[in-house]
């Protein structure tokens, strides 16, 4: 028997996980219409490779991974391609996010599989390769793509693996009703990702000891194979994965840091599963197992539904009563949300629909003044202080916040659940936390702004530096012209000053013939003679009405023109004779 | 010598604490020189504090001189795009009351980012010159464009343009980018009072 170790905090909701367990899991009829949305996963969004009008087969790939943590988006059913666009999602937020509408043909042929039951012969990179394109995300609720989390990379070998069966969220028997009835796929897809990693020391499965079916399944399954299964006492939430990993190990995994730093892998028992399909007969993820639950609907069991499934196809094959129904809520009742519509598509995340009846889940009581009970204290798995982070919260001090570790709370709900005031204290740390990273991308993208704008101030500068530099050399040379002019003037006669005088000079030994001088000498005294009209014209004005300055100034102007035409006489008389 | 000294202890006293005096005077004076400190650090702190858009709203050709002539005692309230959250911050780390924005600068207003309607651009480069981030794109007569990215929504391009083909474009907030709200009417912290217990009761 293994030693396990207990986790601080915890609560112990009533489980009701029996109303959804009286019938195996069960399959809908095909859906008109599939949904998918191209992010169902933690990172970038899919990329589409299909067009609309196209038509595809059941298991044809509809979106690629676009990054290093992503995840591929197949068709779940035969049909075609009807649309590429916004839609509404599941999603806190009740926001629209880009789609890949398929309308099914019911024909619900696939495309050929290329299975690879023989994964022994596979290399670690084939299989991640494999499980990469069969699009196989966390099922346990998180969604993060496996292959990215089996890609050991650069981190120390993993020496333990930990298989997450502890579903420990009340209502949620998806996990349970899998084992129950595949352990033995669970356990191939177990041995599949252990070859991945190496063959990893010990190999684990976690699981409370409120499914003695389940356990007693994997037990059969697991003889003989070196896999542990591990029950302990059943508690809220003991399938955090930090949480699963001290209760196996009683080693804690650092704030800040994965269980790959510890050499750890923690995968959902789900996942197994999807990695067994993937790898052993090719078939990529398109289907999971969802719990349809709560007093709203007639029947409450679990289906095998294909991916992008509408919530409203899954009640209404169940006796939905939307009367009865107090809301909506998507994932289990401590940590999921409420859908504001349910048009939305079921998603690689989709663990359960829960519909509680008024009297079930009742809407909460208003929030009252914390008494400062405790409660949360004594509740809280990761050991942090609620109440503290509840007045930081309220006082928007994001230091503070940091400093009690607020980014180390798993949004479990156990503070909310204990809370005598009801008092959403989950809400306000989400909220908190989503306004420290707006912050903290609000810094960056300013850091960014501010190194780009010195950059350019520096480039200004440099431009208006050269171009000084160019006028104060351009200066300096005609400066240096101008002082060593004379010298090269006698000494070579090329200067400008010489070019202009040797002009003058042509110009005066050109003589033109007498008659054209008196022509010409006549055209200037006329002209004389009317700009000397024009002056006495203006002398006259300035003397009526013009100033004493202007006067003196008139009659310079008439002297000057004076004389300019008593030397013009004279020359034309010196002409003509 | 000595003998001076200890038969006039006054004399001794005043040797000695005139002596003292000009050997820490001396030290702190190499200290001061040694260890100066090179720009002024507040100005660093309340630069970091700006927003970075450089837009020149606050009467200053830029975030860093707003930040220099905050640290010579100018008001603290002259950013809009900052908002009262950049006033909060820059009244904590001066330790003074925090004052409302002053309206003259301008209303605090959704981010935005600046769109080129390209068809229309004539490709006169005034705009380039004018985004002081260098986040447009583009050469003379050809098509300009915004890196979105880098724009800081500074609304400086708009102006130079002349065929006015530059729109604001409020940021549309994706599904990637929401955050959960704060819940609604949060209630008094404390119930302190008689009266404030009533209400809670009612």
């Amino acid at each position: 028997m293994r030693r396990i170790w207990d986790t601080p905090g915890g609560v112990h909701p009533p489980d009701n996980k029996a109303q959804s367990l009286t019938s195996g899991i069960g399959q809908l009829p095909l859906p008109e219409k599939l949904i998918l949305p191209l992010t169902q996963h933690v990172g970038g969004a899919a990329k589409v490779c299909v067009s609309v009008g196209e038509k595809v087969l059941k298991g044809q790939k509809l979106a690629s991974a676009s990054a290093s943590i992503s995840a591929a988006i197949h068709a779940p059913s035969s049909g075609w391609i009807t649309a590429i666009e916004e839609r509404a999602v599941a999603h806190p937020s009740g926001m629209s996010a880009p789609c890949i509408e398929i309308t099914c043909d019911g024909e619900d042929r696939w495309i050929e599989c290329m299975g690879y039951p023989d994964y022994k012969q596979a290399t670690p990179l084939q299989l991640r390769n494999l499980i990469a394109d069969a699009g196989v995300a966390g099922l346990g609720g998180a969604g993060f793509p496996s292959a990215a989390k089996l890609d050991r990379g650069t981190h120390m070998p993993v020496d333990t693996l930990i298989i997450n069966a502890t579903e420990c969220e009340p209502y949620i028997t998806a996990d349970d009703i899998l084992i129950r009835e595949r352990a033995d796929q669970i356990i191939q897809g177990i041995e599949i990702i252990s070859h991945l990693l190496g063959t990893p020391k010990t190999i684990l499965i976690g699981i409370e000891n409120n499914k003695p079916e389940a356990i007693a399944a994997l037990n059969q399954q697991c003889q003989g194979t070196g896999i542990e299964v591990v029950s302990f006492p059943t508690k809220y939430p003991s399938g955090g994965e930090k949480q699963l990993i001290y209760i196996l190990t009683g080693k804690e995994v650092p704030s800040g840091q994965l269980p790959a730093d510890l050499g750890m892998v923690c995968l959902n028992s789900g996942t197994a599963f999807a990695i067994k399909r993937a790898v052993i007969d090719g078939e990529p993820l398109i289907s999971r197992i969802t719990t349809l639950t709560g007093e709203a609907c007639d029947i409450n069991r679990n289906y095998e539904i294909l991916i992008g499934t509408p919530v409203s196809h899954l009640l209404e094959q169940n006796a939905f009563n939307p009367d009865l129904c107090s809301r909506l809520i998507m994932g289990g009742p401590m940590m999921g949300f409420s859908l504001t519509s349910s048009d939305v598509p079921l998603v690689k995340t989709s663990t359960c629909i829960l519909a509680p009846s008024h009297t079930e889940i009742p809407d909460g009581d208003p929030a009252q003044a914390c008494i400062r009970c405790g409660l949360c204290a004594e509740a809280c798995p990761a050991s942090l202080l609620p109440q503290q982070l509840y007045w930081y919260a309220r006082a928007d001090d994001h230091e503070r916040l940091q400093a009690h570790n607020l980014f180390d709370c798993i949004e479990c709900g156990a503070c909310s659940y204990v809370c005598p005031s009801n008092i959403p204290l989950v809400q306000y740390y989400r909220s908190s936390k989503g306004d420290i990273v707006n912050a903290r991308t609000a810094k960056a993208t300013a850091a960014v702004a501010r190194e780009r704008f010195e950059f350019r101030q520096v480039r200004l500068e440099k431009a208006d530096t050269v171009r000084e530099t160019k006028r104060e050399a351009r200066r300096l040379a005609t400066e240096q012209a101008k002082i060593t002019s004379p010298t090269t003037t006698q000494s070579s006669g090329s200067s400008a000053a010489d070019i202009i005088k040797a002009a003058q000079l042509r110009g005066s030994t050109r003589q033109a013939s007498p008659e054209q001088q008196k022509a010409k000498l006549e055209r200037t005294l006329m002209a004389a003679e009317m700009r000397l009209k024009e002056a006495q014209q203006r002398l006259l004005q300035a003397t009526t009405n013009g100033s004493a300055d202007q006067q003196t100034q008139q009659l310079a102007s008439v002297e000057a023109a004076k004389r300019k035409v008593e030397q013009t006489a004279q020359r034309l008389t010196e002409v003509s004779h | 010598m000595i003998t001076l000294l200890t038969d006039n202890t006054m004399l001794a006293a005043l040797i000695a604490l005139v002596g003292l005096g000009t050997l820490f005077g001396g030290l702190l004076g190499y200290a001061a020189e040694r260890f100066k400190v090179g720009s002024d650090p507040i100005v660093q702190q309340l630069d970091e504090l700006l927003p970075q858009t450089q837009c020149g709203q606050c009467g200053f050709p830029g975030c860093r001189p707003y930040a220099q002539s905050i640290a010579d005692g100018d008001a603290i309230n002259k950013c809009p795009p900052g908002g009262q959250a950049t006033i909060n911050a820059i009244a904590n780390l001066l330790d003074v009351t925090a004052p409302s924005l002053d309206e003259a600068h301008g209303e605090e207003e959704i981010r935005t980012v600046a769109y080129i309607r390209e068809d229309e651009c004539i490709g006169c480069t005034k705009c380039i010159q004018a985004c002081p981030v260098d986040a447009i794109l583009g050469a003379a007569k050809l098509m300009h464009t915004v890196i979105a990215e880098e724009c800081t929504g500074c609304d400086l391009c708009v102006e130079p343009c002349p065929v006015d083909c530059i729109d604001m474009l409020p940021i549309v907030e994706n599904i990637g980018q929401w955050q959960w709200p704060a819940p609604p009417n949060p209630i008094d912290l404390i119930a302190t009072t008689a009266s404030s217990m009533h209400e809670d009761a009612a």
